[in-house]
């Protein structure tokens, strides 16, 4: 193990990476103003970023099989990740806040109740407060909400075992198996696209059959954005896998030394517990 | 103490660039908080001019130099360049430089993610200020964004969304990146509870960052989606409420003022005691007293929207958490004057701005504690007299505590010391023009001057003509600020390696200019050089 703190002495990819999240973001911005061009820079942004992110790993994995991290730099990454999916833990929370807030507040008060009397009688008199709802003026039109008990359930189920197979993964590499390992791996990546697949169709459902959009009133617009964002970190969190899959197979990984399996590893337990809440919270109550 | 200057490490000092590509590539701790600095000061000089603008702009009644769009568009710009550009990047790179020389560290942790969290910014910064270019114009609802009217502004509200969550990944990777560093590479005997003041104060900071940047984030994209994707969250006829976004926002809003403060209350707990040649009185109070501050943070956003229609009960809650903060920030006060207490004491410019911060960020608590009184602020509220009150504890409070920390660890930095005489003669100029220019705002916002209007009645003209000229002098005291600092960085009086002869504390030890790379075997640590600790006084 190397004594001192590895500190590079440059570093070329943040750069690259600055570059690519300005285009990306200005091809947005153009996009979202139907500019031409938007679609085009940000295309070119998001392959910039791309290519920073597969070199910058690609470097630091190069790194740390070279021996270059000691204990201290090991003990930054642990403790940066764990800051990392708190931060992650927030941005949730401000939409599970926006949920909270228009199920508890917002929609009863548009009712009448409490401070919303006036607010009710001038301005939505037929207006009943009650969850579902797409507003006092049904933006989205009329629609049906997903049952909590058919694929939501077992999505939750899909993420819970994928979450033990993650689990007989790790046991399998502290106990150097390395064909027990790539295979609780695999089953993790499978597990985790499944339920991507079935999310996916889910979406399909509601926009074809139920009537549920994000135009759908508050329902429509809390409910694909909490599931929209985790679907998000659920493919994010996909692709991690697939990534530590491989290296697996490479055989960066020993028993004692794997720190980028518990990174990935800790990254898929937040988005499980995240789909916990939202299962309770979206979907049952 | 020993200091071990020679290079011992292959891979640290293989070869290092030169010219543009040293900047851009860089790792170093050092170089990253200079470039962080003048960034800062670059963005402090762009959102002056804006300042001036507003300003001009108000130093008679009726409408003379701008037109009200772009009047509305300078309050918002100015708002977030100062707020996003010059305050929170002048603290983290007060903390690239300092936090590892306070700690005995050999660099930040996370080097390269370190470049990444500055050079976002300058590229975030263009996005927004590009906007302003746009035929729409800036954004112009003011920095709060509150829907619906910021959603009824034309095309920059994208690119200004955008820009705020690139400003956002910056600061959660400069936040993450300062704490892994205090909690992972002090020097053996550095414990918590030895750390220098600015290093507890940031740690705390770099959390209250972590856990709301992201909630800024999220209210912001709602935003985006309200105005683009046919989302409803802060649209009552879908069921939404707009109120609600004012509850998200000051969610992430409150806390980032105290990510404001409380760097600049370690940064005055670093000086004090250097200049009074005292230890600092209540070290663990101060402690407990931050940590304080960062808890109420979280449950006392709404008292930023007390005439929105809240129930009372919500009303009378979020006021009386508001009062108490003035408990741990009264702890903090009076240690201050402890500190000084028959203290040999002696009066160098960082020393001037720390007393000026003190007495001046005191007068901005009290009008604070005046606004936090729910029927109070009913005639307060959107007026002249907020202005004033944030202005007082982010200008005299964080601003002059950012220049009082300029002053003392520049000649660490450069090897030279500024010019006394001139460092005095900016803190005097800055110190009356600035109290010209927002004292009288409290009479006017007592009188009821709204805030954010381009004219006014005529029987607020002779304050406002008061306070513009106040401005035009704040504003040109700071060049002289640059000068000085120019002139330090080029040469003068060689700079010791203690510099203060009552300055205790690592980053002390090392040579002036600190040399690239300090601490690359870390350093024994016992009380004999962190006297701020209360088992020495």
């Amino acid at each position: 193990m190397a004594e001192h703190y590895y500190v590079p002495h440059t570093a070329k990819w943040p750069i690259v990476g600055s570059i690519g999240l300005f285009v990306m973001m200005l091809g947005a911005g153009s996009w979202l103003n139907q500019a031409a061009i938007g679609p085009w820079f940000t295309l070119a942004g998001s392959v910039i970023v791309l290519v920073m992110i597969f070199g910058w790993f690609a470097q630091v994995i190069g790194e740390s099989e070279q021996g270059l991290y000691n204990r201290a730099v090991d003990g930054s990454f642990r403790q940066g990740m764990i800051w990392f999916i708190f931060s992650e833990v927030m941005f949730f929370a401000a939409f599970f806040g926006a949920l909270f807030y228009a199920r508890m507040f917002a929609v009863p008060w548009l009712g009448g109740e409490g401070a919303g009397a006036m607010t009710n009688e001038l301005l939505f008199p037929e207006f009943d407060a009650a969850w579902p709802t797409a507003g006092p003026a049904q933006l989205g039109g009329d629609f049906q909400i997903i049952p909590a008990f058919e694929l939501p359930l077992l999505n939750t189920l899909i993420l819970l075992t994928s979450g033990l197979t993650i689990t007989l993964a790790h046991w399998a590499l502290k106990k150097a198996k390395r064909g027990a390992l790539v295979g609780w791996m695999a089953a993790t990546v499978a597990l985790g696209s499944i339920f991507l697949y079935f999310q996916a169709s889910e979406y399909v459902h509601a926009y074809q059959d139920l009537g549920l959009t994000l135009g759908s009133g508050i329902y429509g617009s809390t409910f694909f954005m909490l599931t929209g964002f985790h679907g998000l970190h659920v493919t994010l969190g996909t692709i991690m896998l697939i990534v530590i899959t491989l290296r697996c197979m490479a055989g960066h990984f020993s028993k004692k030394n794997h720190f980028g399996f518990e990174a990935v590893a800790w990254y898929w337990h937040f988005v499980d517990v995240v789909w916990l809440g939202l299962f309770v919270f979206v979907y049952v109550i | 103490m020993s200091y071990e200057t020679t290079l011992s490490h292959d891979e640290h000092h293989a070869e290092h660039p030169t010219g543009l590509k040293r900047w851009v590539f860089t790792t170093n701790h050092k170089e990253i908080g200079t470039l962080y600095l003048i960034f800062s000061l670059i963005a402090f000089m762009l959102g002056g001019a804006m300042a001036m603008v507003i300003r001009a702009e108000l130093f008679i009644p009726g409408l003379q130099l701008v037109n009200p769009e772009f009047f509305n568009q300078m309050t918002t710009m100015h708002a977030l360049v100062m707020i996003f550009g010059a305050v929170m990047p002048a603290f983290v790179g007060l903390a690239n430089w300092m936090v590892p020389l306070m700690i005995g560290a050999p660099d930040m942790a996370l080097p390269r993610m370190n470049n990444w969290s500055f050079w976002i910014l300058p590229f975030a910064f263009f996005l927004l200020l590009m906007t302003l270019f746009l035929p729409s114009g800036g954004p112009a609802s003011g920095w709060t964004l509150y829907p619906p009217l910021s959603l009824q502004g034309g095309t920059n509200i994208a690119f200004v969304i955008f820009a705020i969550h690139l400003m956002g990944i910056s600061s959660i990777m400069g936040a993450i990146n300062i704490i892994v560093t205090i909690l992972n590479m002090r020097a053996p005997g550095m414990t918590l509870l030895r750390m220098p003041l600015f290093v507890w104060t940031w740690l705390i900071t770099g959390f209250l960052l972590i856990a709301v940047m992201p909630v800024l984030a999220g209210a912001v994209t709602m935003l985006l989606t309200d105005r683009f994707f046919g989302t409803s969250f802060f649209n009552a006829a879908g069921g939404g409420d707009p109120v609600m976004y004012q509850h998200i926002f000051w969610f992430f809003g409150h806390p980032e003022v105290y990510i404001m403060i409380l760097p600049a209350f370690g940064i005055i707990s670093e000086i004090l005691p250097t200049f009074s040649r005292k230890p600092l009185f209540g070290y663990t109070s101060m402690v407990y007293a931050t940590a304080s501050i960062a808890f109420l943070s979280f449950i006392v956003w709404a008292h930023h929207m007390f005439t929105v229609g809240m129930p009372l009960g919500g009303n009378l809650f979020f006021m009386y958490a508001t009062m108490v903060i003035a408990v741990p920030t009264g702890v903090k006060v009076f240690n201050w004057i402890s500190t000084m207490w028959r203290g040999s004491m002696s009066f160098e410019t960082p020393m001037l701005f720390a007393l000026g911060f003190i007495v001046l960020f005191t007068i901005g608590g009290f009008s604070g504690l005046m606004l936090a009184i729910v029927p109070a602020d009913f005639q307060y509220h959107d007026t002249y007299f907020v202005v004033a009150h944030f202005h007082y504890v982010l200008v005299t409070g964080s601003v002059f505590a950012i220049m009082a920390g300029v002053y003392y660890w520049l000649p660490k930095w450069t090897g030279y010391m500024y010019n006394e005489k001139l460092g005095k003669i900016h803190f005097w100029w800055s110190a009356i023009s600035v109290n010209v220019l927002f004292f009288p705002q409290h009479y006017l916002g007592l009188a009821g001057m709204p805030r954010r209007i381009p004219d006014y009645a005529v029987q607020f003209a002779e304050f406002n003509m008061i306070s513009s000229i106040g401005g035009f002098a704040f504003g040109l005291a700071q060049l002289l600020f640059i000068y000085i600092i120019w002139q330090a960085a080029r040469g003068g009086e060689r700079a010791t390696d203690q510099v203060w002869d009552g300055a205790r504390g690592l980053e002390w030890t090392v040579p002036s200019p600190a040399p690239l790379h300090t601490f690359d075997t870390p350093p024994k640590v016992d009380d004999s050089v962190t006297v701020h600790s209360d088992t020495l006084a």
